[in-house]
């Protein structure tokens, strides 16, 4: 079997005296659509926070292994800007987007790190930025597109309405050319219609070649998404599996429900 | 009239040159939220480059337009090594310490600069050559607009077209905008902030040389004091305009110019300052975000 886009060893975080994440085990496959479970406070942001660079981990490793077979990168260390460039990129819980600019800009934004001209090319009109100008701005055209955006290019972020606001924010996200997605709670406060229609986004998504790693609590998208499910409590892992293993793991149902009074 | 025109015309060319310095302010101020001291020192140390350079270039006998154009490049390349290495050393180590360690660092950095200025350069005016000539195409309205005006006033004119282009449509542009809304995020859609921060102090840092340049022609002289009270008006100037705008910043340089040239023209030039801070004073009690600025919604 080929070598896992994601592989997280032992990732430990500790917050002061307060350990949030406990020797965390996970692994990402190629193609696969793998969530990350858990009720509130279990450690599951901040897993994602690790992972991009946003914290520097405690303890563990965190492996990239990109898909072309180039040799693994470490993660560890590195700078939120120096993670996506290696090809990962991640939305947030709270839409964080670029409130007061146009969605085409948003979307622009996210090419900066596979684009390069600077302040020379852009005085001068160089060929070489001219082109690339055009290339970002069609291939930001194309991306809005596969989301459905492409009548709003001109919009600003903040007049979207919220369930267009979270697939801008996957469109800019998926401009930096990541292998590997993140998601976290991409079906927060959606209605019914709009979690069928990111199911179907995801799905695209991951049809096309990219590995998705999301957080939700939307149970019916995750159960009928996902490829494998980690479901964490308290910082530490307490199963792992198939949809079906993990709904009916008792170690699950106490975590959600709470145990039994008669067991 | 005539009087009320020449007036008007010193002004504009006053606050065209406070715009020049307020936009180093504001772009700083927009991007990390910090008041930077130190970039009146940079519009000083840009004056003195192209003095220096000017000087030599005259000895060897250069043609003067190569003069303008070599010691204003000089100038502007130096004031930006200046602006970049300043936050470099005295900002970016506290990029995550209380706001109020950061402007002391840029207080004491401005200290520095003035006094390091004052020991290389002693502290006498020094006479600085006429770099632009009197046109001939301007002779009749020479009694009202001299010829350093009208290149002053195309020159800034210029720049800030240049500069808002710049912002708005290109991809460093862009990057800048957006690491001023939300660095974190900006950051992780593969943004090297540090970088963007970089070059807006290069970027802010070479027009306030170029300003430099252009004054110190006007006027004829420079010590190390001008970047000190050029520095307060240009801030003035970005508060007046609101603070982080960039359209803010250029609006109130010229407020600000033109306040000060009417004052001294038609009550006396001992009452410049206070005619100014007074503009300020009344501006932030009835518009608090500036003539431009957004009112800004706490974060919580």
């Amino acid at each position: 079997m080929n070598k896992p886009v994601l592989q997280v060893d032992g990732l430990s975080m500790d917050f002061g005296g307060i350990r949030a994440m406990c020797e965390l085990d996970l692994e990402v496959h190629r193609g696969q659509i793998v969530a990350l479970i858990g009720p509130n406070g279990a450690g599951k942001t901040t897993f994602f926070n690790c992972v991009t660079g946003i914290y520097n981990p405690t303890a563990g490793n965190i492996f990239l292994n990109p898909p072309d077979g180039s040799k693994p990168i470490r993660l560890n260390g590195l700078k939120p800007n120096q993670v996506t460039r290696k090809g990962m990129a991640r939305t947030f819980q709270n839409i964080r987007l670029f409130q007061k600019m146009t969605v085409l800009e948003n979307v622009m934004i996210g090419r900066h790190c596979r684009t390069s001209s600077y302040i020379f090319g852009a005085v001068f009109r160089t060929r070489a930025t001219v082109r690339e100008e055009r290339e970002t701005v069609e291939k930001s055209y194309r991306i809005l597109q596969k989301v459905g955006l492409a009548g709003a290019v001109n919009e600003l972020a903040e007049n979207l309405p919220y369930g267009a606001q979270r697939r801008l924010e996957i469109a800019r996200a998926l401009a930096t050319e990541p292998f590997l997605l993140l998601l976290d709670e991409p079906a927060a406060g959606m209605n019914p219609q709009e979690t069928r229609e990111l199911d179907e986004l995801i799905n695209r998504i991951r049809d096309e070649g990219h590995s998705i790693l999301l957080i939700e609590h939307d149970m019916k998208l995750v159960m009928s998404l996902s490829d494998k499910i980690f479901v964490v409590d308290y910082g530490r892992k307490i199963a792992e599996g198939s949809p079906r293993e993990v709904s009916s793991d008792p170690a699950v149902i106490k975590a959600y429900l709470g145990e039994d009074i008669d067991a | 009239m005539e009087y009320f025109i020449e007036l008007f015309f010193s002004g504009l060319t006053r606050g065209a040159i406070y715009a020049l310095i307020a936009l180093g302010y504001t772009m700083v101020y927009g991007i990390i939220g910090l008041i930077n001291f130190a970039h009146g020192e940079i519009y000083m140390i840009g004056a003195f480059t192209s003095f220096v350079v000017a000087t030599v270039l005259s000895i060897y006998g250069f043609p003067l337009l190569s003069i303008i154009l070599l010691a204003g490049l000089a100038a502007a390349v130096w004031s930006a090594s200046y602006g970049y290495t300043v936050e470099k050393i005295a900002y970016r180590p506290l990029r995550h310490a209380p706001r109020l360690s950061a402007l002391i660092s840029a207080i004491g950095m401005s200290i520095f600069l003035q006094n390091y200025v004052l020991l290389a350069q002693s502290p006498d005016f020094q006479p600085f050559p006429e770099l632009i000539p009197d046109f001939e195409f301007m002779e009749p309205f020479a009694h009202v607009v001299g010829s350093s005006d009208v290149v002053i006033l195309l020159t800034t004119a210029l720049v800030m077209v240049g500069l808002t282009l710049l912002i708005k449509f290109s991809r460093l542009g862009k990057a800048m905008r957006a690491t001023a809304q939300d660095r974190t995020m900006a950051m992780l859609v593969g943004i090297d902030v540090n970088k963007i921060i970089s070059m807006t102090f290069i970027i802010g840092s070479s027009l306030a040389a170029i300003g430099g340049m252009l004054i110190a022609s006007h006027i004829g002289q420079i010590n190390f004091f001008i970047g000190f009270i050029a520095g307060i008006k240009a801030f003035t100037a970005a508060v007046l305009g609101g603070i982080g705008s960039i359209p803010g910043a250029v609006l109130g340089g010229f407020v600000l110019g033109l306040t000060e040239s009417f004052a001294t023209g038609y009550v006396s030039s001992d009452y410049e300052d206070v005619f100014a801070f007074s503009l300020l004073v009344l501006i932030l009690i009835f518009k608090p975000a500036g003539l431009l600025g957004r009112e800004a919604a706490e974060k919580v």
